[in-house]
């Protein structure tokens, strides 16, 4: 299947279901599955790598300036990264507030 | 043509299997399946068959090695019955719904509690909706010709389907009959070796099984069905293939006495061979009676099923499972469903029985058909009535 997502008729599946195409899913949204998201406040922030570490989702990436931030595309807001943060760097705020 | 032999049919069975020139069996015991793998094994052990025999400790294993053992393009059988069939079920619809061409024997037996090894359908329908071709047979040349044509239709590239094959525990499995026995080189030529379109293969990766969200999901479901659906041709034809080459037909809808007859019998499966004895017999003292025997159950053949009855006015549909507190046996209410439609259609008359190994005998048949005359004279109709039970 090459086409994306909302695009494809049942005639374009393959047989199977099968992809033939690897690491499709990188193009699948799962940061709209999020009711909540972290929100980083960069100055407690020693640059541990916990909440990449912890994050089940593999979504924290290290940004240019060495911090690390949550890539919203993929992050279902699990808070996960905001519970286990030892210096509260980040916090779970509502989305659409 | 091949010789005539008497055997177990669950021998002849794992016999068929081996004919087919399998890869991999992968299979778990259970009563009344057990003779057919246990054979398999020994023809494994024996070298009689190259074949790979995996020993898996139960049916949720042996259904999920064999999905792994077609995904590979290699030919896969499996067999089990009854609870087994359950233990399976979840990845049942995993095999169909990855296109595996995978043939599995099933001894139709009762579902627990009680615990009961002997045969009825409640297996067989509990399994309706999984997205197998189902084929049943009635008797033990039946289940050989079929294992056979299963593998043909299920890697036919139009098809690619997994395939059921399903023969009533005991009544069949367990039972002595003469059967021919195909020639290797016949069925060589018959089912040419397993190409699978896809495979596993690490120098073309592919992904099996794997995330369809909402956006997705009902597309890869329509082409599922379009799918089965289409695979009904190609079924007629394989079965065809297969009378050219063995002097033996298969129709998805076999019929006995029925052109013109005012009241059909309908069975399926082994009791479509006393139902023809009971048919005979009134026939014998002037009933107007044929019988239809539905031999493919899925994908439901709905153009020849409704053209078999068209100029019938009663229908006797004999369950051998019950849809509790639902509208009747399975059978029976699928069938009803298949014609509501139409303009020209008989009345339907659903009964209930043969459960947990109960035998019908030619002399409920009987009852049955004057049983279910009389509801459509008097207009009694209900659900379904249950015979051969005590009141």
């Amino acid at each position: 299947m090459s086409k994306t997502e909302g695009e494809a008729t049942w005639k374009d599946i393959e047989i199977g279901s099968i992809f033939t195409e690897p690491g499709s899913t990188r193009e699948y949204k799962t940061g709209d599955w999020r009711s909540q998201a972290p929100i980083c406040n960069f100055k407690r922030c020693i640059k541990c790598g916990v909440c990449q570490l912890f994050c089940p989702e593999g979504c924290v990436e290290q940004n240019a300036d060495g911090y690390f931030e949550a890539n919203l595309f993929y992050c279902k807001g699990c808070g996960i990264c905001a519970r286990e943060c030892p210096t509260g760097v980040i916090t779970m705020t509502e989305e659409g507030e | 043509m091949g010789q005539r032999v008497g055997i177990e049919v669950s021998l002849a069975i794992a016999e068929a299997v081996k004919l087919a020139n399998v890869d991999v069996v992968a299979a778990y015991p259970i009563t009344p399946q057990t003779h057919i793998i246990e054979h398999l094994a020994e023809l494994v052990a024996n070298g009689e068959l190259d074949a790979e025999y995996i020993p898996v400790e139960s049916e949720h294993s042996a259904m999920s090695a064999c999905l792994g053992s077609a995904a590979t393009g290699a030919r896969t059988f499996t067999a089990t019955a009854g609870q087994g069939l359950e233990l399976m079920h979840e990845v049942l619809y995993v095999a169909s719904s990855m296109r595996l061409p995978i043939v599995m024997s099933v001894a139709n037996r009762a579902l627990s509690s009680p615990i009961n090894v002997w045969g009825d359908h409640s297996d067989l329908m509990s399994v309706r909706d999984t997205g197998w071709i189902q084929i049943v047979v009635e008797n033990g040349q039946e289940a050989v010709d079929n294992i056979i044509c299963g593998f043909s239709i299920a890697e036919d590239h139009r098809v690619l389907l997994p395939v059921m094959i399903h023969a009533d525990g005991f009544y069949l499995t367990h039972v002595i009959e003469p059967i021919y026995m195909p020639e290797q080189n016949e069925v060589d030529r018959f089912i040419p070796p397993s190409r699978y379109p896809l495979p596993l293969d690490p120098d073309n990766p592919v992904t099996m099984g794997g995330f369809g969200p909402p956006y997705i999901y009902t597309e890869m479901k329509k082409a599922q069905e379009v799918n089965i659906r289409a695979a009904k041709e190609v079924i007629l034809e394989q079965w065809d293939k297969f009378g050219k080459s063995f002097g033996r037909y298969y129709h998805p809808v076999e019929c006995y006495h029925c052109e013109g007859a005012k009241t059909l019998l309908l069975t399926m499966g082994s009791t479509g061979e006393t139902a023809m004895a009971a048919v005979d017999k009134m026939r014998g003292g002037g009933k107007d009676i044929g019988l239809i025997k539905l031999r493919l159950w899925r994908p439901f053949p709905f153009k020849e099923f409704r053209q078999a009855v068209r100029s019938a006015e009663v229908l006797v549909v004999v369950d051998r499972a019950i849809s509790f507190g639902g509208p009747g046996g399975p059978f029976f209410s699928e069938v009803k469903s298949a014609l509501y439609g139409e303009d020209n259609r008989p009345k339907v008359v659903g009964f209930v029985g043969g459960l947990g190994g109960r035998d019908i005998t030619v002399g409920q048949f009987e009852n049955v058909v004057e049983r279910g005359i009389e509801i459509v004279q008097t207009g009694s109709e209900q659900e379904f009535e249950m015979f051969g039970v005590r009141e």
